[in-house]
């Protein structure tokens, strides 16, 4: 008795089990079974694959459950498949459970069959049972565990049918302590003995042999596996370079007398060991019904020449409307929330450095953050939709051959369109979403150029300066804007591939999985994840840059005796009225049936607050930036003002607009009433068409707001490219807006008479 | 029986792979994703603007693009 439950507390401690296995194989399905709401989500160490861990609790047993990216192959392809090879191999989990997909038996046991080269403890969970006995495939799940020496249990993930017998099985085989020798099949006499050679001279200089069993290395170095070969370069040079010799001449042979890649010959083989279990009766057909009869029926539109680009618009477009019209109420109820939050803390704290600090610092700055968070739990619902329905892998097929001119890839339009593709999105999901891209280099260039669309929160500057400067062609200005941010975008990734991010496309050969319908388990936690994500990491940066933005616009302060003429300003008018009309302004309710002399008086006090608004900003550092920098600027047509309204505008582009209001000595600037401040741009010697639409397309193109500059940081793994994208956008947007201004000027375009 | 590549194949058309005639990385995912000499392919179709092509492989449907299919050599009828 007592010696069991200590073998029990054992077992909740001592080892974690993985999920391994094809994408589309129903293998996060069944870590949701498993684990339920016990998950959590992070990222592998430098690199943004996600990490999903969680634990299994029954029976008193208490087990850690890593689930493995989808990978097709132990390849190194792509780096779902580098992260998932390093963990078995690095982690050495207990038990992996490989995911096979039942309907689909001959590809999955590609797989399998490299984790048994492998030698790792497997345990084959035998999936969607269910839709292989429907489309008339009798399996003998006994015959193929006794044919690959390993548990092979018929599962149904969807359901959750076959779950315990699995674990049974996973919790009978952590148990004992088995060897799991390696599989080794035979890949033809000539890779076979250069394989012998090989592992011979690995074993006797126990070259890596603390990592990988020695076949395995000798098997990956005939693969001409580029993360091996870089491993063994960097141990032994010498030994590294005699076995690429062998594969040297190995490779030679192969090509003079077959015609053959060393690698070919291994996945041949392969396929080859498969086709020789499941031809000794492992499958039945008792008829043979098409596994895809309703994928093919439904991508007989879908993805039709002339119909599929139809409905891939008219799913996008849906996708955005449901997203933008039901995150709108949520939106305002949490902007209502912090507005009374910045009300009690106003009235609450006394006026002066610690209000400011906590209302327009903490207050509005995490506010600001947490307002975007509906429209992104919204739109990740959307695209989890699309993700697990497997609509989206037909988007990325329809539109690959036009993303690819631009060094894109066909999985880049969804952030694309995220991000502000059709006007008003947001580039923080659409960062987000560029995680659908496997490939490393398409993945960075597109969340590097996302950023360039036109986000909602560009759109009241823009609101603002075509109310001033462009009445008469709002629409057409509007469209201009948007049609630009797509040109510009895919240039710059053009650009950016052709320099910074060099190099070949990745190959694109991928599966259009057959359509299912999602779970809703699985919808409820893809969503929730992400939108937890967003808003545990960015919260903390975020914080600490709403608190920099906001001292840099307040200190250093007003000296004590500019500050005194303003108070002296103030008493002055106080005292140019009758005392009845002052204590009318300073009695509680101000507001309402006010005589028209405190309204007057209520005017003037507050154009000299806007002044000292105006003055503070002008001595803090961020006003001195402005000034400082007015001579480059003027060539774009920005004075100073504007300047630390673009300054204003790195925290959220919406702040653009209130800055301004600031700077042009109006207080109680909203971005909603904007009316008065159009009206002052309008009329001011500083402006003129040219010069808004000169700042328009600054505002476009220059460097993301933080909390996009963040996500960028955090989903490229590097906070390097988080400033490359600062400089690279705003130089980008400074060259475009000086050649539009000087060349206006120049041609006369645009300008005051 | 004729050899022709991949990418010359018509909608619609089946054969049966005979060589993949690439190395490296691409060759390797190619022939990770099931497409190896004796498969028999059927091609469904091709992406709006002719690129790339989609095919059904065994119980599975996989894109590639022309320039992928570039490399693989098809046996077909007539």
């Amino acid at each position: 008795m007592n010696n069991n439950s200590t073998s029990k507390i054992q077992m909740q401690t001592d080892k974690q089990i993985a999920l391994a296995g094809n994408p589309n194989s129903g293998k996060t399905t069944l870590f949701n079974e498993l684990t339920g709401s016990r998950q959590h989500v992070g990222n592998y160490p430098g690199i943004t694959v996600e990490k999903k861990q969680g634990t299994y609790i029954q029976d008193g047993y208490k087990i850690n459950i890593v689930d493995l990216p989808g990978i097709y192959s132990l390849s190194a392809y792509s780096i779902e498949e580098v992260v998932a090879r390093d963990f078995l191999i690095n982690e050495k989990p207990g038990v992996v459970i490989d995911i096979v997909d039942a309907s689909n038996l001959e590809r999955n046991l590609y797989l399998t069959v490299q984790f048994l080269e492998l030698g790792i403890p497997l345990c084959i969970a035998l999936n969607m049972m269910d839709e292989a006995e429907k489309r008339g495939m009798r399996i003998d799940e006994k015959l193929l565990s006794r044919i690959l020496g390993v548990a092979v249990i018929p599962t149904v993930a969807r359901s959750g049918k076959g779950k315990d017998q699995l674990m049974a099985a996973v919790i009978e085989m952590m148990s004992h302590n088995k060897e799991y020798t390696p599989l080794e099949i035979s890949y033809g006499p000539d890779v076979d003995s250069a394989l012998l050679t090989m592992t011979k001279e690995i074993s006797t200089a126990d070259f890596l042999t603390e990592r990988y069993a020695a076949r395995w290395t000798a098997l990956k170095y005939l693969e001409n596996d580029a993360q091996m070969i870089a491993a063994g370069q960097e141990k032994n040079p010498i030994l590294s370079a005699r076995l690429l010799k062998i594969r040297e001449k190995l490779a030679q042979h192969l090509k003079d007398t077959l015609d053959t890649y060393p690698e070919a010959m291994i996945a041949d083989s392969r396929y080859g060991y498969i086709n020789a279990i499941l031809k000794q009766g492992v499958v039945q057909y008792s008829h043979d019904d098409n596994r895809l009869y309703l994928s093919d029926k439904i991508d007989k539109f879908a993805i039709h020449r002339f119909s599929g680009p139809l409905i891939m618009v008219a799913v996008l477009v849906g996708l955005y409307q449901l997203t933008f019209t039901y995150s709108e109420a949520p939106i305002k109820w949490i902007e209502a929330f912090f507005e009374w939050v910045h009300a009690m803390a106003a009235s609450a704290l006394p006026q002066g450095l610690l209000q400011s600090l906590v209302v327009s610092g903490i207050i509005d700055g995490v506010g600001g953050v947490l307002g975007f968070v509906p429209l992104i739990m919204f739109m990740f619902l959307g695209i989890s939709i699309l993700e697990d329905s497997g609509y989206i892998a037909r988007v990325a097929f329809m539109l690959d051959r036009v993303f690819r001119m631009f060094g894109l890839h066909g999985n880049s339009v969804m952030p694309y369109i995220v991000s502000g593709g059709i006007a008003g999105g947001c580039a923080v999901p659409g960062v987000m979403a560029a995680r659908t891209l496997k490939s490393q280099k398409e993945r960075l260039a597109t969340l590097l150029t996302v950023p360039f669309m036109n986000c909602g929160a560009k759109l009241p500057v823009f609101a603002l300066l075509i109310s001033a400067f462009f009445v008469n062609h709002k629409a057409q200005i509007m469209f201009a804007i948007t049609a630009i941010s797509w040109a510009m975008a895919l240039l710059a990734a053009k650009f950016l591939r052709l320099t910074v991010i060099k190099g070949e496309s990745t190959p694109f050969v991928m599966e259009l999985p057959p359509y299912r319908l999602p779970t809703l388990k699985g919808l409820i936690i893809h969503t929730w994840e992400r939108t937890w994500q967003y808003i545990k990491k960015a919260g903390t940066v975020i914080l600490g840059i709403s608190i920099l933005v906001w001292a840099m616009m307040t200190f250093p302060q007003l000296p004590e005796e500019r500050e005194q003429m303003f108070v002296r300003e103030r008493l002055e008018m106080h005292s140019a009225y009758p005392a009845a009309v002052v204590n009318e302004l300073s009695a509680k309710n101000v507001q309402k049936n006010l005589s028209s002399a405190a309204q007057a008086l209520r005017q003037k006090l507050s154009r000299i607050e806007g002044k000292r608004a105006e003055a503070a900003l002008r001595h803090s550092l961020a006003g001195r930036f402005g000034i400082a920098i007015e001579g480059i600027s003027k060539w774009a047509g920005f004075d100073w003002r504007t300047n630390i309204a673009l300054v204003g505008g790195f925290a959220a582009k919406e702040v653009i607009v209130s800055t301004l209001g600031i700077a042009y000595s109006l207080t109680d600037v909203d971005t909603e009433a904007f009316d008065s401040l159009s009206e002052t741009l309008a009329h001011s010697p500083n402006w003129n068409p040219l010069a808004a639409f000169s700042l328009m397309l600054f505002v476009l193109f220059y460097a993301p707001c933080f909390i996009t500059v963040v996500t960028i940081a955090r989903e490229s793994g590097s906070w390097k490219w988080g400033f490359f994208s600062m400089a690279f956008n705003t130089i980008i947007a400074f060259v475009i807006s000086v050649v539009v201004f000087q060349a206006g000027s120049f041609l006369g375009i645009g300008i005051r008479p | 029986m004729n050899r022709i590549k991949m990418r010359e194949m018509a909608d619609n058309q089946a054969g049966v792979i005979s060589a993949i005639k690439v190395a490296g990385e691409l060759g390797r995912r190619i022939r990770d994703m099931g497409l190896i000499p004796g498969t028999e392919v059927k091609i469904k179709g091709r992406a709006p603007l002719y690129d790339p092509i989609v095919l059904q492989v065994k119980k599975y449907i996989l894109a590639l693009r022309n320039s992928e299919a570039e490399h693989i050599m098809v046996d077909v009828d007539e």
